[in-house]
Order: C-alpha cells, then structure tokens, then sequence
C-alpha cells in the first residue's frame, strides 16, 4: 500500500476537479516523484472503482546537461566571441578553455572570428562582430520554458544531433472519479474467513474482485490412459449385448491353438519368420487334446467333413511350436473346443479384447504389439446376414450407421467380409475391421453340431482410439514415448458422440 | 494381399468397355477385389528415383488392384478379364479341356528316385499354338512371377519352369546330380557353368540369391533333361538358356516341380489355364442345395436363381432334376474351392453382400466379466482417484530392460524368449511392469514432478504346468518420481490398494511388510510385501544405478505386486 497520506491527498485533488487529473502534474504541483503518485493511483485501483486511471503517454523534449549549461551561460561559440578582447587572442589560449574547441569551429563557421595564422608571436584570433544574436541559447531557452512546439523539426534534430536536446516519453495516468469515489479509504479483504462468518463482519466489508480471466488451479489427480478409456467403452458395449469375456490372459500360444485349430495351412505366409514372434524358450507345446489334434491333422491332410482339405503332409512339429499369439482368435478356438465338449450346446456369444503380436515392419501406425477386439456367436442357424445385423448393431453403438461390406480372403472364415464405414470427416469410407463365419473344417473336428453356425468379427483397438483422439503417431499414444501430457489432458471417452 | 498391376486402357479394351475410375473401384468392390492405385511407370519411377531418372518413362496409365491372396486365378490379366467378364454376365465361364497332340504322342516326364532327397515333386503341361504379343508374353512372365511369389512361397513349394518345345525333344528326365555333375549354360549367360559355379556366381544377383538357400546345403542338386542331355532347368534356381522362350515361341513345355504336390498342381493348372487355347483339365463336381444356400446366407432365392449366381462366379451350375439340389462344376482355375461354404460364399458374392437383409440373431445369453479383468478395473478406476497416472507399456522388451538395468540376472527372470526379434526391443516377453514404467518417465522428464504412474497388466512367465510352459501373471505396478524418494507415498498407495481390497494390516489374515533384500532396491530400503500370509510383492527406493541405467536423475520410490491371489 503506498503512503496513506498521499493517497487521501490525491483523492481530494480528483474530488475538486470537474474532469480529471494528469498524475505528471500533480507530481510537479505536489512536489514528489511521479512514481509515487504512480503507487497511489494502483493501489487505489485495487480498491475496486473509487477511482478510473487511463493509462496515457506522450513525448516531449528535455535539455541534456550541456543543453542546460548552454541555456545558463550561452553557446560554446557565443561564449567564444566575448571571451575574446579587442586585440584578439592567441589560438593556443582560447584552445584552453572548456568551450574553447567546439566554440571555435562554430564561432569560425558562423564568420564570427577571424584566425590570423601569420601573425608574431603565434596564430591569433580576432573578433568580427560585436554584437551577435545567440539562436542556439535563445531555441533552449524555448523548449526550457516548455514551448519547444514553437521549434520546427528539424531545428530540435540539429541540438537532439549536438546532444543539446533529448525526446523523452512520459507515462502518466488521466485520473477521474470512479463509480464508488469517496475519499476515505476501507481496506478490500481478500478472502472471506471463519472469523468473519463468526462475528458477521462480513456485512461491512468489502471484498476485493476476482478475476474471472485466469485459469483455475488444475485439480491433483491422476488420470486414466486414453486407449484404456476407449477399451472400458467396448467393453461396457460388449456386456450391453450380453457378450461374455474371454479369458485371454495368455500371451503365449502354440501354433496349434493360433493355426492349426483354425484350419490355417502349416505353410501360410502367416505362419513365418517374418510375421511372428517364436519362442525360443519355452519353444514347444507339449500338451494337446489328442484324439482332436488327430481330427484337425486329418482334416489340413486328407480332408474330411465336407471338404477337400489342404491335401499336404501336415506335421506335429509345426503346430507344438510356441509363438506370441497373433491374434486373440485362438482363445476363441480354445473356448469353441471348450463349448464342443459340453453334454448339451448352448448357444454363446463370447468377447474379448487384448493384446496381440506381429513380427511386422513398424512404421507411424503400426506396431509390434496392439490390441485386437473380438466378438463371437455361436448358435444354430445363424445366417450371413445375422452377421451383418449384428455387426450393426455393434457399430451403431459406437456411433456408426453406414456400414458396407467387402468379399475378402481369410483362411478360417468363409465367407469372409471387410467393414466398411463412410467416414464424413475424410469423404470416403475407410475398413474398419474384418469380419465372417468359420469354416467347418474348423469347428466339426472340434466336435460341435453340425448345424451350429460360428459368427465373429474382429478390429483393433488403437485404429479407433488415435481417429477418435486425432494422434497421428501410434507411439504417441502406446508405449513408453507416450506424452503424459497428452494422458492428463484427453476428455471422457463416449464413442458414440 | 499380392497386387496385379494392368495397364488400365489395355483391361478396358478386354472388357469391352470403359470405365470411370469410380465405377471400376465399385465394380472391383462387388468382386472383392480393391482398386488399391492409380499410376503409371513414369510416377513409379519417379517417386523411387526422382523426375529426372523418370523422363522418357512410360505414362501409360497403370491400375494397381488387390487381389485376395487364396485367388491365384485372378493374378494376370488374362484371368481377371475373364473374371470380371463372367461377374458381369458379358461371357460364359471358359470350358478347359486336355487335348491330345494330333501328330504324335503326348510328352513324357520321367521322375527318377534320387529327387526324393531334394525335391521329390514335378509335373509338367504342354501349352500348344499359342499366340505371344508383346502384352501377353510379358502377363506370362508376370504371372509366373506372382506365382512364385504367393503359392510358390518364394519358389520353395513350388518353382515353375516354361520352355520352347520346338527346341528340346523329350521324353524328358527329373532328376537330381552333385551340383559338380550339372553342367549347362544358364539363361542369358555366355558360358557353361557347373551348378557350384552358379551357385557362386548367384550369391550377388539381386534376384536369383533369395532362392539359393532351398538347394544350397543338400547333397544333390535337382535337374531336368531332354532326352538329348540337354539342361532345361535346374530348379528352383534357374533354367537353361537353350530352351528359353521368345516372342515366336509357339508350343510352351511347363515344369513345376515342388515339394508339395498339391501346390505343383494348383500351379500347372494355373499356368495352364490362364493362356489357354484349347485345353481340357480335371473338373470336380460338388452337388449342394439351394436351400443351404439360402440357410447359410440368409436369403430365399429360387433354385434356379441361386444357379444363376453361382454360374457368375465361374461355377457352371444346374438345377438338377428334383429341382431343389444344384450340380456345381469346380474349374481348376478354382483351387480355393474346397467345401460347399467355399460355394457358398460365391453366392453370396454373386448375390450382393449389401443386397442380404441385415437380421438379428434370436440369441439369448447374459454377459459375463471375466473376474481378473473386472478387478482390474476398478482398481484402475481407484488407483487414478488416488493421484496415479495409467501408463500403458509394451508387453515385449529387451532382455536387458528386466535383467540388467533393474540389477538381475536374466537367468532368475523366469523370462520366455523370443527367437525371431528383429530388434533387441523384441528379445523377451516382459517379467515386470517396473521397466516399462521407468522408460515411460525417462520420456516424460519435461513434465512437472513429481510424476506418479501405474499400470495394471500382465507380465509372462515361465511355468511347466501349462500346456505351452508359460502363463501371464496380472500385476499392478506404481512408482513415484520426485526430488525425495517418497517411500511414504508409494507405502500409503499400497496401503489403499490393501484397503480397495479389503485386507486389514496385521499379521495372519491381514498383510504386512518385512525388509528384504532385492538388488533393484537400495540396500535397507526394500520390504516384501505379505497379505493373508502369502508374499505377493516388494516396495521400495529404487538403487541409484537402476536410476542411472534408465537415464533417470531423481531418486524413486516403486511398487509391485500380483493380484491374481486376491480372486
């Protein structure tokens, strides 16, 4: 708080004027350094609206301290001329005086001595003039009485040029009555506080202003992470369904439950180096259901069940080899066996989502690891388009109605369809996932009934979230390069809006 | 998915019309096919090698299209011509058939014993009269490519040979020699070379060297000859220059030989098929229902329209006389056919997938979570209300990230390894949530502190009583990054955890900590957690030199425990 006194004094200055006061001018009338009455005027502001204080600035000129001393005592050339009698005086005296230098060369251009370069004794100077008009004083002397307007430009340019003049801006506030003047003061509180509630002081007093601009304090939390929000979500759609969740908590598969159930050839691109991760340790499979591996053996090589079979020489080590599962499917295929060695069938409709591992090329979108979303039917007669009804209902949920859908190739589903969505944002429709019903010759050695009928369909999980959440770069978003600040900032998850 | 790459004006003209490239991408979209690029030579080159190595390229425009990877019928022009022909009803299904050379008997290919060693599969076709232009000769040099490529699996099922007939005379032999016995001039080489020279000479040939590796190490190499002792081929590497076709080649002899018969066949009667003049090969029969048809898909079609579609497909069809089963006829261009949903997919197809009313299935079940993801979270949702941040970190890592930078030996991890990483980040499948979690702070350092993460995962590992030796272990696992270690902190995180739970301290049925040693922890600030009298995990300050090893620089307080015994 700046000195009370002055702040009451300023108040009864603006109370007694009609309009308004310049602060400059009431330093000057009052005497005190204009920072001070700068200090009254914001802390009067802080009060609330006693007082209204427009900010203004103007330029004005100032002498410098040769300007002063010129406007005192003369020019240096001025100065020069009288301090020269009649019989002249030797140069090398004049040179001697302070003003001597700059005085000469002026007092020489202006014709106002003479140099006698030839004369005994030394060069001499004499004086031509006796009476000479001192324009450079008289200008100062102008701007010193505050009417430097009565200048023209380009004459305060030559003394701002001689360092006789300089331009200086002055911050000063117009200062007016505000709305609750008074020229007493009532300190502002803050804060409202226990006491005051107590004791109902705070009818009296006066509250200083928040202001509503500034960003609130963010609140000390933590937060969840956006993918596992998106996940929450079809997991939450999945259970609305009446889908139950399949117990995919097993990294580790052999190529058996990841292929060969799934009556995918033991020479399928899928199956190499490239595409999957084997393991090295532990590298085999040792426990299978035999007389079922027995069936799904007969079926790759001879056929069988309707079908003609793959008609190769299928082999055991191909399918104990252990991989990191590439896609959640074999715990659909072990959950099928499961349901087949049931006494009576009962229709399911199984879901799951999780992670998933391809030896794959990683670029922006694609990494080695991501999770798969996957939905299975199992029932009698459950027809194609029961497949595209419910893939419907599912994308519906999620906010999506205009699907279409795409013949595509798939070694365990037959027919097999790719998802289509229009996407509005990009004009065009873009895949959304894949989709089909189980070939026989995956489900009849398995031991189901023959007229049960396996519907399911599966996306990925980042694929949505980083559309949803506008990421571009898949390690922005999974993985330890993620940007937590990006975690602490993403909103609710709703996909349907 | 391989991709077939046609010179767009020249498809047209096949197809006896044009199209906008709207309307072609539509019409591939029906046939399941993907019109995946629009371009021509020129932008290829241009856009690998930049525009100057591109001026005087060919603009011809080029379609880029998918073609489903078990369609090795629709790998060339000729067959997706005839492919969208047939869809589109402008032609019928082709009729192959084998026919016998009128003047002479048909060629011999003799398999000797000692192929059995290397490659134990051949068979061979004739293609006579037969007509190269430019366009064409290239779609069967094309076509044998893709081939090889796909179903060939990279020439090591199957590798296809095509020789001029009219410069060899068979019987001709399959056998297999010591690579010092074979001695010929290969295609487009000056000179003979012995097989081992080849083998050799081939190590720096950008192409052939990918394919030197199914021979290299067996004792015989395989070899065909005419009966004169010339070397057509040596498969799957090359063929003689000898018996190379041109432009004026008129009858073709084809070879694949394999090592699985199946897939040899599948090739010959592609090859064969795809450029056709007057063959006849083996056409399978299938008799199925309408009423399956229309059971499966989820339609009620006649059975004489469901004939209709499927002769579309290039499955020639009739209704048979009891009017409700359907005779179907297998091409061999067909080898994806292999059981009546095969067949009746093509109805679908043929029908308009978006054309099949969209139903719902009658199922009735109720939904289930599986317990451990259902505790997991909601303590997701509590440990986030507590102040702790979700990290989501990968599931595979590098042996070093859970042995040496947390101070262990990669023997005590229990760790499953990977054999096939590409790169060191893909050694192991991960034994703890804690590395992941450091890493993630060590990106985030910019971030205000303190940092407090969680994440509640799986980790592998290792266990004989499963049938594949190994099973996932859930686990929750927090640390705490700041100026001061904060083991007070993460101490009140995992008593809340224990409180979400409903385990009281103490002793006995409750839990408690006792100090331990474990060499991820400074000495001294280490306790192991019990709850219901079973050890479930540890918590503790980080060492210094784990701080280190993940490029850290404050000290750091960690939590880490299983929660499968709390199902």
């Amino acid at each position: 708080m700046a000195d009370t006194g002055l702040v009451e004094t300023l108040l009864q200055r603006v109370e007694k004027v009609d309009g308004g006061l310049d602060s400059q001018d009431v330093a000057t009338s009052l005497g005190v350094d204009h920072q001070a009455i700068v200090g009254a005027v914001k802390s009067l502001q802080a009060l609330g609206d006693v007082i209204s204080a427009e900010q203004r600035s103007s330029k004005h000129w100032e002498l410098t301290g040769e300007g002063c001393e010129i406007a005192e005592q003369g020019s240096h050339e001025a100065r020069v001329v009288s301090s020269i009698p009649k019989e002249g005086m030797p140069q090398s005296q004049l040179m001697k005086l302070a003003f001597g230098k700059v005085g000469f060369s002026k007092a020489m251009s202006n014709k106002w001595i003479r140099l006698d370069k030839g004369h005994e004794g030394g060069p001499r100077i004499f004086k031509t003039v006796e009476r000479l008009e001192d324009l450079v004083r008289d200008k100062l002397l102008l701007v010193q009485k505050g009417q430097a307007s009565q200048l023209e430009e380009k004459e305060k340019n030559e003394l701002k040029k001689r360092k006789l003049l300089s331009e200086v801006t002055v911050k000063s506030y117009w200062i007016t009555k505000g709305s609750c003047f008074s020229t007493t003061i009532t300190k502002q509180e803050t804060e409202l506080t226990p006491e005051m509630i107590a004791s109902g002081s705070w009818k009296e007093k006066k509250f200083k202003p928040y202001n509503f601009e500034a960003m609130g304090v963010a609140p000390d939390c933590g937060h969840l992470h956006p993918l596992m929000k998106v996940r929450t979500q079809f997991r939450q759609i999945f259970l609305e369904m009446g889908f139950t969740e399949m117990p995919t908590n097993n990294f580790i598969e052999s190529s058996f439950w990841n292929f060969d159930s799934l009556f995918q050839p033991q020479q399928h691109p899928a199956r190499d180096q490239h595409d999957t991760f084997f393991l090295s340790d532990p590298a085999q499979a040792h426990e299978f259901p035999q007389d079922y591996l027995e069936r799904v053996r007969k079926v790759h090589s001879e056929g069988g069940f309707g079908s003609q079979g793959y008609k190769y020489d299928w082999k055991i080590e191909e399918a104990q080899k252990n991989i990191l599962r590439t896609h959640t499917t074999a715990v659909s295929a072990r959950m099928l066996y499961k349901l087949a060695q049931q006494e009576k069938f009962t229709p399911v409709k199984y879901f799951s989502i999780d992670r998933v591992f391809r030896n794959e090329t990683l670029d922006a979108t694609h990494l080695a690891e991501f999770h798969q979303i996957e939905g299975v039917v199992a029932d009698y007669g459950l027809t194609l388009g029961d497949l595209m009804g419910i893939l419907h209902q599912f994308f519906n949920k999620l906010g999506i109605t205009k699907l279409r859908f795409k013949p595509a190739y798939n070694p365990y589903t037959e027919p097999s369809m790719e998802v289509f969505s229009y996407h509005e944002g990009l004009k065009k429709w873009v895949e959304l996932g894949n989709s089909g019903v189980f070939r026989p010759e995956m489900l009849l050695p398995m031991g189901l009934p023959e007229g049960v009928t396996v519907i399911a369909w599966g996306l990925s999980l980042e694929r949505p979230t980083m559309i949803k959440y506008g990421i571009n770069n898949i390690r922005e978003l999974v993985g330890h390069k993620v940007n937590l600040q990006m975690v602490y900032d993403s909103p609710v998850c709703r996909l349907d809006s | 998915m391989p991709t077939v790459s046609v010179k767009r004006d020249l498809l047209f003209h096949a197809l006896g019309r044009t199209y906008t490239d709207e309307e072609f991408d539509e019409l591939c979209f029906e046939f399941g096919l993907e019109l995946d690029e629009i371009t021509s030579e020129k932008d290829i080159i241009s856009r690998e090698q930049g525009d100057t190595k591109a001026e005087g390229a060919s603009d011809v425009i080029l379609y880029k299209i998918d073609v489903p990877a078990n369609r090795y019928d629709l790998l060339c022009l000729e067959g997706l011509v005839r492919g969208l022909q047939v869809f589109k009803q402008k032609m019928e299904a082709p009729r192959y058939r084998r026919v016998s050379p009128v003047s002479s008997e048909p060629q011999r290919l003799v398999i000797t014993e000692e192929t059995t060693a290397v490659r134990p599969h051949a068979v061979a076709a004739v293609l006579r009269n037969i007509t190269f232009t430019q366009e064409r000769y290239d779609s069967f040099i094309e076509l044998q490519e893709k081939l090889h490529q796909n179903v060939c699996r990279k020439r090591t099922l199957v590798a296809i040979g095509t020789h001029d007939l009219d410069t060899i005379s068979g019987p001709f032999t399959y056998t297999a020699k010591p690579p010092g016995d074979i001695r010929f001039k290969p295609l487009n080489q000056a000179k003979e070379y012995t097989a081992q020279e080849l083998m050799s000479l081939y190590k720096t040939d950008s192409h052939l060297r990918h394919y030197l590796h199914i021979i290299e190490d067996k004792p015989v190499y395989p070899v065909i000859y005419d009966s004169n002792g010339i070397v057509l081929s040596m498969p799957p590497i090359i063929n003689g220059d000898h018996s190379k076709i041109s432009l004026n080649t008129k009858n073709v002899f084809i070879e694949c030989t394999a090592t699985d018969l199946t897939k040899a066949k599948i090739v010959l009667d592609m090859m064969v098929t795809m450029f056709f003049q007057a063959t006849e090969l083996a056409y399978r029969k299938e008799t199925l229902s309408a009423d399956f048809i229309n059971r499966k898909v989820g339609i009620s079609e006649s059975t004489e329209h469901i004939a209709q579609l499927l002769t579309k497909m290039c499955l020639r069809s009739e209704v048979m006389s009891d009017g409700e089963q359907i005779e179907v006829e297998i091409p061999p261009t067909r080898s994806d056919v292999i059981h009546a949903c095969d067949i009746m997919e093509d109805a679908a197809m043929a029908y308009g997938f978006n054309n099949i009313p969209r139903t719902t299935p009658r199922t009735y079940t109720v939904a289930n979570q599986l317990p451990l993801n259902k505790l997991s979270e909601l303590l997701r949702q509590d440990l986030a209300a507590a102040g702790f941040t979700e990290a989501l970190t990968f599931a595979l890592c590098s042996q070093e990230d859970i042995a040496d930078k947390l101070l262990k030996n990669i023997s005590e991890t229990r760790a499953c390894h990977i054999s096939n990483p590409k790169t060191a980040e893909f050694q192991v499948a991960r034994t703890t949530l804690l590395s992941g979690l450091l890493k993630t702070v060590a990106a985030n350092r910019k971030m205000p502190l303190p940092l407090r993460l969680f994440e509640i995962s799986d980790v592998v590992l290792k266990d004989e009583t499963k049938d594949v030796g190994a099973r996932n272990n859930r686990r929750l696992c927090a640390v705490y990054y700041n100026k001061s270690p904060g083991f007070e902190v993460i101490h009140g995180l995992m008593d809340r955890v224990m409180q979400l739970l409903e385990v009281k301290p103490g002793q006995g049925n409750g839990y408690h900590i006792q100090a331990a040693d474990d060499s991820t922890f400074f000495p001294g600030r280490c306790a192991e957690i019990f709850a219901r009298g079973k050890s479930i995990g540890r918590l503790g300050v980080l060492h210094p030199d784990v701080i280190n090893r993940f490029e850290l620089t404050m000290p750091c307080s960690a939590l880490d425990i299983d929660i499968e015994p709390f199902m």
